[in-house]
């Protein structure tokens, strides 16, 4: 596991979530909020990737511990990675990983076997939502399968 | 004419002079009321200290109706004195008044227990809008509160107060709470769910004195047990108000005695409410002033024949998941009692027989089949066939079943007297459809509220076209409809999303709930709420519209569709500039910019210089025109100026769902406003205003709001409806369905054709919510966050 040191907690507003490339991965970091007793920002990281279409989960309304996605308002459990919408879905879920905070610094733990170069062998230390990774994506066909699409937040009209 | 004089402008007085007024003219009226208030439902005050209604709700008759009927409302004067002799009354302001005929209907004050430090600041009676008032504003989070009185208002207040954040201990003198109503087993259960609601009880404690300096600090009870407190309610019974009627020489016992014509001991003078005594009952409940004052007006208007013979007392407690009613005499010696409990669900019933008829009834944990057992005890119906099923309805194929079978004359709303045949007559004569109308209508379910379900479900059997107006909830998360909501946040002052979900939801809330919680916030307190971004979807934190690739796409505002070469050739730099990779002409005449990046977003509204134009949000979209007298030879109105302006004014707000508009400069509709949410249609000499339209999921064609002459009075017609649509809409409700829900006879009648107050109130809160509207573009510049567009910059 190696901890790599992100940004400032107050970078990320309470119940929001901030992209963050790195070593190659879009990770969505998000602020939970406080609760007592502890009083303590509670933050959780995953994949920026729905497993539905792609959406970026780090965009979505946070509900508890999990969070909608924007696109199609999957809803993702933030805690296991899980897909709880819609439900008995049984594909994969997003994966998760290790965060602590050290003097209101926010880190997150990567796997020693991940913590090579990216997939454009960039060195990936500033770039949120990389231009180039993100006209990557746009040129990879849609995902097959399922497009359960609960969203009611269609808004493409002029 | 003969001049009736009326002491107490309460609901008993009042009641009874709406009955008067049904027959002919007889009298000039003057009505004294000590409170400064209009008329008001006094029933529902626990609602309004519950949160659960505005002080606006509860009023029965606004000033127009005494005005209407010509009656004299003097409030703020307390009558002090009766001189029977020669037929006046005395106000505390000095004022004698002269009357024929006197009806004193003072009601009731609160019982003082013999308590020391009751003069302290901060105890409280439970009775008037002004204390409930009081009672609000002191209350809050950090505040304790104790209820003297475990009664029926006794707990409902325990329970407002609790809902406005204080921490509640009831102290109640007796062992059983509600003991007037119930009995040991369920006084228990009771207790059970007042405590589960996070309610201290103290029972078989009494109070020795109110200590402070001059305010209260703490309650002090007799065992030498000391309890903090900031606010104290003192609901220990009532006591008929009755000096006046001893002052004008009348017969008092406990109440002024009135036989079953509801007369007094003086023919001139009469009584009615709580203030009396009949057959050596006085009553504390509403249903009975209702069945006196009908009585009463027969006899006052020389139509003496009818009688009173008692009302079978029934309570209900009014607390929301604690479900209490009881009825009749369910102690009588003699009877039989049928009991069931089950613990586990917190139920108790009680059914207590004498002779074959019901003679009481306890229902504590489900109160939903209270309406059969009030039936029998007001009929007297012979059980003996019923007997073995008395306490649970008979299995019903379908929820229509019950309704169908009461006979007409049964009784459904036992405040008011309505039966069920004028409930099917008004339906079918007066075309009633919905429980709005039929309340309006019949006044069923105006009193204390507990026949509401029995009124829809008979709606929903026989009305044809049955609207449910008590809407869906918006979500499992704040179980409410919203219209309730509305109202709760309006009177709890609620101003922030989490404060709501906090209070009155699971404290989490999710992707459905909390933009219509937004919204709402933002509508009702014009703007000026606590804007909590992370409750809004994407498009409303960055201003754009997220694309499937996660990028968004940009269109500034281009007011009516008419630009400028000098517009078109920034909006052409800007896409060479972020090589965007799609511009296009929407179907709305305009121009959208379509994948550009988050963190480019600033960039590349400060090189447009052009406002927002709202694609992205439930807000006033674009008002499309076509040229109107500007350039077309056809054209009789200046559409393009109309449309601009109108854009103008609404731009920046939200709405409900998106708001799409068109202005055309005649009849042949070329930018299609009979099939806009607002569109404003010229013609010879004026415009029409049409609302409600749509041609996307559905087609609809708008209705006609008004005709109008100039441009500025079309402009204020649409004002009108735009912020009536704001204001009353659900969230994600297109106009096109609202104006259908609503219907356009009461749209208009509520915008158009409202009282100039009315009116003026639409605009002026428009007006209010405009002038704190930006261009939410603005942000590009002072982000609400360093990192709302900003890339967050890894530490490494």
């Amino acid at each position: 596991m190696r901890w790599i040191r992100v940004t400032h907690g107050d970078n990320i507003p309470w119940r929001e979530g901030r992209a963050v490339s790195l070593d190659g991965r879009e990770i969505a970091i998000f602020n939970l909020g406080s609760a007592p007793p502890d009083a303590v920002d509670r933050f959780v990281a995953v994949d920026n990737q729905c497993p539905h279409k792609r959406g970026p989960l780090a965009d979505g309304i946070v509900a508890g511990a999990s969070v909608v996605c924007p696109l199609h308002a999957w809803k993702i459990s933030l805690v296991d990675g899980r897909v709880e919408r819609p439900s008995g879905s049984s594909g994969p879920g997003v994966r998760t990983y290790p965060v602590r905070v050290e003097d209101g610094v926010v880190l997150v733990g990567l796997p020693e076997a991940a913590a090579a170069v990216g997939k454009d062998g960039m060195n990936l230390q500033n770039c949120l939502s990389d231009y180039a990774f993100l006209q990557d994506r746009r040129l990879e066909p849609p995902c097959p399968g399922a497009g359960a699409c609960v969203s009611s937040n269609a808004d493409n009209s002029g | 004419m003969k001049k009736l004089v009326v002491v107490g402008n309460g609901m008993a007085g009042m009641a009874c002079v709406e009955q008067i007024l049904k027959y002919e003219p007889r009298f000039r009226i003057t009505v004294f009321g000590d409170e400064t208030h209009v008329n008001y439902n006094r029933v529902m005050l626990s609602s309004v200290l519950a949160g659960e209604k505005a002080a606006d709700d509860i009023i029965i008759n606004s000033r127009e109706w005494y005005g209407r009927n010509g009656i004299d409302l003097r409030v703020g004067v307390r009558i002090v004195d009766v001189d029977a002799r020669a037929k006046t009354v005395t106000g505390d302001d000095g004022s004698v008044t002269a009357y024929d005929t006197l009806l004193l209907a003072t009601g009731s004050s609160a019982w003082m227990p013999p308590i020391e430090g009751l003069d302290k600041d901060g105890v409280f009676a439970f009775r008037t809008l002004d204390d409930t008032r009081e009672l609000i504003r002191r209350s809050g989070p950090e505040k304790k509160a104790v209820v003297i009185g475990g009664g029926l208002l006794g707990l409902e207040a325990a329970r407002g107060l609790q809902m406005q954040g204080c921490t509640v201990t009831v102290v109640h003198l007796m062992a059983t709470l509600m003991e007037r109503q119930l009995d040991k087993d369920g006084g228990r259960l009771l207790l059970q769910a007042m405590e589960r609601l996070g309610i201290r009880v103290l029972l078989g404690r009494s109070t020795r004195a109110i200590c402070g300096r001059t305010r209260v600090e703490r309650v002090e009870l007799a065992d030498g047990e000391s309890l903090e407190a900031d606010l104290v309610v003192i609901a220990a019974g009532i006591r008929p108000n009755v000096e006046l009627g001893r002052r004008a020489g009348l017969v008092v016992k406990r109440g002024i005695v009135v036989n079953d014509f509801m007369e007094t001991s003086n023919p001139d003078i009469f009584a009615v409410g709580e203030c009396v005594e009949h057959r050596g009952v006085c009553y504390g409940l509403v249903a009975p002033l209702y069945e006196q004052g009908k009585v009463l007006a027969a006899t006052i208007t020389g139509h003496r024949g009818a009688v009173y013979t008692g009302t079978v007392p029934a309570a209900r407690l009014k607390i929301m998941g604690v479900d209490v009613f009881s009825a009749g005499d369910w102690d009588q010696a003699g009877a039989d009692h049928i009991k069931y409990e089950d613990s586990g669900r917190g139920v108790y019933k009680r059914v207590s027989v004498k002779d074959g008829r019901l003679a009481g009834v306890i229902l504590v944990g489900d109160a939903s089949d209270s309406h059969r057992y009030m039936d029998w005890l007001r009929t007297g119906a012979d059980l003996g066939e019923m007997h073995g099923r008395l306490l649970f309805p008979p299995p019903s194929a379908d929820a229509g079943l019950d309704v169908a079978e009461m006979p007409d004359s049964a009784t459904v709303c036992g405040c008011v007297g309505v039966t069920k045949g004028a409930i099917i007559a008004a339906i079918h004569e007066r075309g009633v459809n919905t429980l709005s109308q039929l309340k309006e209508c019949t006044r069923a379910s105006t009193g204390c509220g507990s026949c509401t379900s029995l009124c829809q479900d008979l709606l929903r059997a026989v009305a044809p076209d049955f609207e449910d107006d008590a809407k869906k909830v918006i979500c499992a998360c704040v179980p409410f409809a919203e219209d309730r909501l509305r109202e709760i946040l309006r009177s709890q002052k609620l101003k922030s999303v989490q404060e709501v979900l906090e209070i009155y939801g699971n404290g989490i809330g999710c992707e459905v709930c909390k933009p219509a919680l937004s919204y709402m916030l933002d509508m009702l307190w014009c703007g000026d709420h606590e804007e909590d971004r992370s409750a809004r979807f994407i498009n409303d934190r960055v201003h754009a519209n997220i694309q499937k690739d996660g990028t968004f796409s940009v269109v500034p505002r281009i007011r009516g569709g008419v630009t400028s070469a000098a517009e078109l050739r920034r909006i052409a730099d800007v896409a060479e500039k972020y090589r965007v990779p799609m511009v296009k002409i929407t179907g709305s005449q305009r121009i959208d910019l379509l994948g550009i990046r988050k963190a480019d977003l600033p960039k590349v509204w400060a090189d447009l210089g052009m406002p927002s134009g709202q694609a992205y949000t439930k807000g006033v979209r674009m008002v499309k025109t076509c040229v109107g007298t500007e350039f077309c030879r056809f054209g009789t109105q200046d559409s393009t100026a109309a449309g601009i302006e109108m854009e103008r004014r609404f731009e920046h707000l939200y709405t409900p769902h998106k708001v799409k508009m068109a202005a055309v400069g005649c009849p042949r509709n070329c930018a299609e406003a009979t099939v806009k949410d607002i569109g404003l249609i010229g013609i010879e000499g004026g415009w029409q205003v049409v609302v409600g339209g749509a041609a996307g999921k559905s087609v609809r064609k708008a209705d006609l709001l008004t005709t109008v002459e100039t441009t500025e009075q079309a402009l204020e017609a649409a004002a009108l409806f735009f912020q009536y649509y704001r204001e009353n809409a659900n969230y994600l409700e297109r106009t096109y369905d609202f104006v259908e829900r609503i219907g356009i006879e009461k749209v208009r009648k509520d915008t158009v054709y409202a009282p100039e107050a009315v009116r003026e109130g639409l605009l002026d809160r428009y007006r209010k919510s405009k002038a704190r509207a930006r261009d939410a573009w603005q942000e590009g510049q002072s982000p609400r966050h360093p990192t709302q567009f900003a890339p967050v910059e890894v530490l490494g």
